[in-house]
């Protein structure tokens, strides 16, 4: 999003369409109770959540306005309890290290490296899961997870919210973990 | 007393005279404090000896030798935090994309440069390759199989490049090359709330490994083909999926 952002800025082009992003449009949709989800599946099996604010969407893009809205759909899903905060976050959290072509370049212990600051906030939240609404950094926190032997599983926000809604298939689960693999089957 | 020592003999940076003339206000780049304030939120400090303190007095004292050969230009995500951190707003990134822009383009890292090509190769702008037939038929492939082997969900819907629709959904390429179940529960969320929307068989990848090789022209080629993309259809909304 943030090369077509900044591209229509570098390159000068006026487009007759607005740019949006759907964290948005989940927290609206939510507001408005066209997407009818909650926290009830979680209620006895407290599974924790934290969430990583993308560099691209929220300090680069549409800044703390947009982190909330994460949260709200975040809470709404999993259950206010149940979420819990990196520091520092919002438009002053760290990148992942999955960002500016990275996870292509070849550096892939440069990489693992640079990820150790975001392993380390996550784990120190102690959460069970890390919820990544971004694709790269959906990758690169998997590949520390994996690559650290913690093992703590990386999932969509969309999949925990079709989960949330009891809607989520037996194919649609390749991230969650052993706890939530057949939650709503 | 100790010795004086020194450790680098300060010239005038053309690289940094370049990059001033190209940014309004000249990037905020010769009003360093050198607090470092930039470097210690930075998580590619002290890869390969540089941090982005480091890399801007290099250029301050005129060491384009070094700040056009060092790799850590691939190490620094242009995440901006460094700017965000910054008292002085110090556009640290646009040095760093300047930087890598300086590389020859063979030179630059072959992961970055054959993503960036690929998308130039394809009329999706995929950076993996996938073709736009491809594309649609995992897509219809995957709908088809939701339909028959999930009730209540007969009905889902996926539409290509249909006009008038309000959001031209755009679709990361791993979807459909190497996770295409994920792309159901994205479906599921919007048929629920009734959202009008489509995929096109053009410029419909969202990754763009053009911007981050730093190649101007390919990256211009690429937002114009995805701008043509949705101005075609006359959709209202370009929706990103994250």
């Amino acid at each position: 999003m943030y090369a077509i952002r900044a591209g229509l800025q570098k390159f000068q082009i006026t487009p007759n369409f607005e740019i949006e992003s759907i964290i948005r449009l989940y927290a609206r949709w939510i507001r408005e109770g066209r997407l009818t989800v909650n926290s009830d599946w979680n209620k006895d099996l407290g599974v924790t959540f934290t969430v990583q604010d993308p560099c691209q969407l929220v300090r680069k893009s549409f800044g703390d306005p947009v982190a909330e809205d994460l949260r709200f759909v975040v809470k709404s899903v999993v259950g206010e309890e149940h979420f819990i905060e990196m520091y520092p976050n919002k438009s002053n959290n760290y990148c992942c290290g999955g960002g500016g072509g990275y996870l292509q370049s070849g550096f892939t212990e440069e990489r693992r490296a640079y990820g150790q600051r975001k392993l380390q906030q996550i784990v120190d939240t102690g959460a069970d899961y890390c919820i990544a609404p971004c694709h790269n950094c959906h990758s690169q926190i998997h590949d520390l997870s994996e690559h650290s032997g913690r093992h703590f599983p990386v999932v969509h926000l969309w999949t925990l919210i079709c989960l949330s809604m009891g809607c989520l298939g037996e194919n649609e689960r390749s991230y969650l973990g052993e706890d939530l693999a057949s939650v709503g089957l | 007393m100790g010795e004086t020592t020194t450790l680098v003999l300060p010239r005038q940076s053309a690289f940094l005279s370049q990059v001033m003339g190209l940014l309004p206000e000249g990037g905020n780049l010769s009003m360093c404090l050198t607090c470092g304030l930039c470097s210690s939120g930075c998580p590619a400090s002290g890869l390969h000896d540089m941090d982005p303190r480091k890399f801007l007095r290099l250029c301050a004292l005129g060491q384009d030798d070094l700040v056009l050969s060092t790799p850590w230009v691939w190490m620094c995500t242009m995440c901006q935090r460094c700017v965000y951190a910054c008292p002085m707003q110090i556009d640290i990134p646009r040095l760093i994309y300047a930087a890598r822009a300086a590389w020859p383009r063979e030179n630059r890292p072959k992961g970055i440069r054959g993503s960036c090509d690929q998308a130039l190769n394809t009329e999706g702008n995929s950076a993996m390759g996938a073709r736009s037939e491809d594309f649609q038929f995992v897509a219809e492939d995957v709908l088809e199989e939701v339909k028959a082997s999930q009730p209540g969900w007969e009905d889902l819907s996926v539409s290509f490049n249909r006009k008038g629709a309000e959001y031209f959904l755009n679709q990361n390429s791993r979807e459909p090359v190497t996770e295409p179940d994920e792309m159901v529960p994205l479906w599921k969320i919007l048929h629920t709330v009734g959202c009008d929307w489509t995929y096109g068989t053009l410029g419909w990848a969202a990754e763009n490994y053009c911007m981050f090789l730093a190649d101007d022209k390919a990256w211009e080629t690429i937002v114009r083909n995805k701008v043509r993309a949705v101005e075609e259809l006359g959709c209202r909304y370009w929706l990103n999926t994250e």
